[in-house]
């Protein structure tokens, strides 16, 4: 449901969005007769206060350290609670992801604020809290459907535990595990882009800017190459998805 | 059942593990001198009996009449947080100067959390029905309700925030609320008929769904700065649609913005609810007679309804978060709450337009979920 498949056959969508990002990226300042042509009231049709090499880099960043420490945390808290030593805490973190999931991500971005500060440390903690959720979620649910059937034959072949995991559970829960990390990736990256209200410096700056300024080319500058990445990295997703050994079913 | 208990009791060292509280107002405050410091002792009371049933909780048998208990003891002890903080407030009101301020502070959120996932447990482990889920609701959020009506809870720094913005807070609860109605009628109207052309036409299906997916993949906020231009273009092109309210800011994007994004989870799930209709009960309805048309509306309607259901239960919990992105865009609502106190550095201002929202996203949560409980159940 998730792959624009005949999309994928082609070499091209992706490889060609990557180009088209990075040359806008770099080369947004040379639009400026554009957008200047676009916005003829606007006296700075381009966004200058940081290069957007800058803002994409730092937006990166942000959804980096947080979505990496979100998958890290995430997978092995949910093969923690599928364990039996873990079973006992998995109730709660059903509870947990399913309450979570309910709150708006803008609105844990707001309440990080009153409780951390504003800056970096509110927008990444936001982000890896809930970052965490669909990851923990779709591991639980990936490892539960490992068939019961296939936990024993590895188990009567002789493996012990860590490599029944490695080996059998954890190949057999790529894809749905997978599924969960973009989930959380795509919605870091547009809560990364809000946080720029909390004082962070990403994509968002120009359209916040743009927004309180009255300055759409700022808004669009930042939107295109926001929106640009979002679906490349979507795109990134769905082929890595392709590229996992298909689950026999 | 020894997994539960034990799960329980996970839980409740967690909670206890928190107890070195501190009700924070730029000096932080103990929750025992908070105690002594309150202007009454009636919540410390409270908060005293419910804690020690929700300690004990792990404890107690696993029958539903504990369960019960515990969602009580859970809404009790929530209200006696808050209405702890409220009267230490009072006390510290009458003493300090006025213009003192208390605030919540990170403990007592803690508290909340702590009590509320321990009331979402045991409801989750007596498989309420519609009615249950209701009454489980109530004994929750009930007592913190009254301790608020009551007026116990006045002297909290966000109570008087509120006191002071309450006409403007009413107005972006309402604007809020008209933003994402607005957005989810179209949605449900389109949405409907598109899966149902969808589920028949396998072509629409490799056309449709790639291009909803990529809409759903664009960040809200650029959804936003996106559509800005093209709508401020359209107006200032075609001068009636300005008159009619249609400009680059302001409510049309939003909205346009959230009936795109809601889309997705409408059509998808309509088009899943279709195919999951059994093909032996749509010949067997044939083969009674009835009319393609019949099949449809007696048949394939109400089976596909609780799917369809939950993918506007999807769509209305979206759109009560993006509705608050939408403020940046000049909508209103209480996002222009919340981010006007973000801009200014006011936490107060934060909490009085982010937690409504939260609040506002569970509960249309809760009563998508009851009506999709009402519909399975009669399907079934």
């Amino acid at each position: 449901m998730t792959s624009p498949r005949q999309a994928l056959h082609l070499p091209g969508p992706l490889a060609w969005l990557v180009v088209a990002f990075i040359a806008l990226t770099l080369g947004m300042p040379a639009l400026r007769p554009v957008f200047a042509a676009l916005f003829p009231y606007l006296d700075r049709p381009v966004y200058v206060q940081e290069s957007f090499v800058s803002l994409v880099l730092a937006h990166l960043e942000l959804v980096a350290v947080s979505s990496g420490a979100a998958v890290v945390v995430g997978v092995l808290a949910g093969i923690f609670v599928t364990r039996p030593a873990g079973a006992a805490f998995r109730g709660v973190l059903d509870t947990v992801v399913a309450m979570g999931q309910t709150f708006p991500p803008v609105a844990v971005l707001a309440l990080a604020v009153p409780a951390l500060g504003f800056g970096e440390p509110p927008a990444l903690i936001a982000l890896f809290l809930y970052g965490l959720l669909p990851v923990m979620q779709n591991t639980i649910v990936g490892l539960a459907d490992v068939p019961e059937a296939a936990r024993e034959a590895a188990a009567g072949l002789g493996m012990r535990r860590m490599q029944v995991l490695w080996q059998v559970e954890l190949p057999l829960a790529a894809g749905v595990i997978l599924a969960g990390i973009r989930t959380s990736v795509i919605i870091n990256l547009g809560t990364a882009a809000i946080a720029s209200t909390v004082g962070s410096k990403t994509l968002g700056s120009p359209i916040i800017l743009g927004l309180s300024g009255g300055n759409t080319a700022y808004v669009l500058q930042g939107a295109i190459l926001l929106g640009l990445l979002a679906v490349i990295l979507d795109l990134g997703f769905a082929r890595l998805a392709r590229a996992l050994p298909r689950r026999p079913s | 059942m020894l997994v539960v208990v034990a799960c329980l009791v996970a839980a409740t060292l967690g909670f206890v593990s928190y107890a070195p509280n501190r009700l924070l107002s730029g000096a932080a405050i103990g929750v025992v001198p908070a105690m002594r410091l309150a202007a009454s002792p009636g919540p410390a009371a409270v908060f005293g009996v419910t804690g020690l049933v929700l300690l004990a909780s792990p404890f107690l048998p696993r029958r539903a009449a504990w369960e019960w208990a515990v969602i009580l003891a859970a809404g009790g002890c929530a209200a006696a947080v808050l209405w702890l903080a409220g009267s230490y407030a009072e006390g510290m009101a009458a003493e300090g100067p006025a213009v003192a301020r208390t605030s919540l502070g990170a403990a007592c959120w803690v508290l909340l959390a702590c009590t509320l996932l321990l009331a979402g447990d045991a409801a989750a482990r007596l498989r309420l029905g519609p009615a249950g889920t209701l009454l489980a609701a109530a004994a929750i959020a009930g007592p913190a309700t009254a301790v608020i009506a009551a007026g116990a809870v006045d002297q909290l720094s966000l109570a008087k925030e509120y006191a002071n913005q309450r006409d403007i807070f009413f107005d972006a609860v309402v604007r809020h609320g008209e933003i994402v109605v607005a957005a989810l009628l179209p949605t449900v109207l389109a949405g409907i008929p598109l899966g149902v052309a969808t589920h028949r036409r396998r072509a629409l299906r490799s056309v449709l769904f790639p291009v909803l997916n990529i809409i759903q993949t664009i960040p809200s906020i650029a959804l936003f700065g996106l559509l800005m231009a093209p709508l401020s273009g359209l107006a200032d092109a075609l001068p009636w649609l300005a008159g009619l309210g249609i400009s680059g800011i302001g409510m049309a994007p939003a909205v346009v913005a959230l009936v795109l994004y809601s889309l997705l989870p409408v059509v998808r799930n309509t088009v899943a609810g279709l195919a999951g209709v059994p093909a032996p009960v749509r010949e067997a309805a044939l083969g009674m007679g009835m009319t393609p048309g019949q099949v449809f509306w007696r048949i394939d309607a109400p089976l596909a309804l609780p799917v369809l259901l939950s993918g506007v239960r999807i769509t209305a919990v979206q759109a009560v978060g993006l509705a608050a992105v939408a403020a940046l865009i000049g909508a209103g609502g209480l996002g222009a709450i919340m981010f006007r106190g973000l801009f200014a550095n006011a936490l107060d201002l934060v909490l009085l337009g982010a937690i409504p929202v939260i609040l506002l996203a569970v509960l249309v949560d809760l009563l998508m979920r009851l009506l999709i409980a009402l519909t399975t159940r009669r399907g079934a």
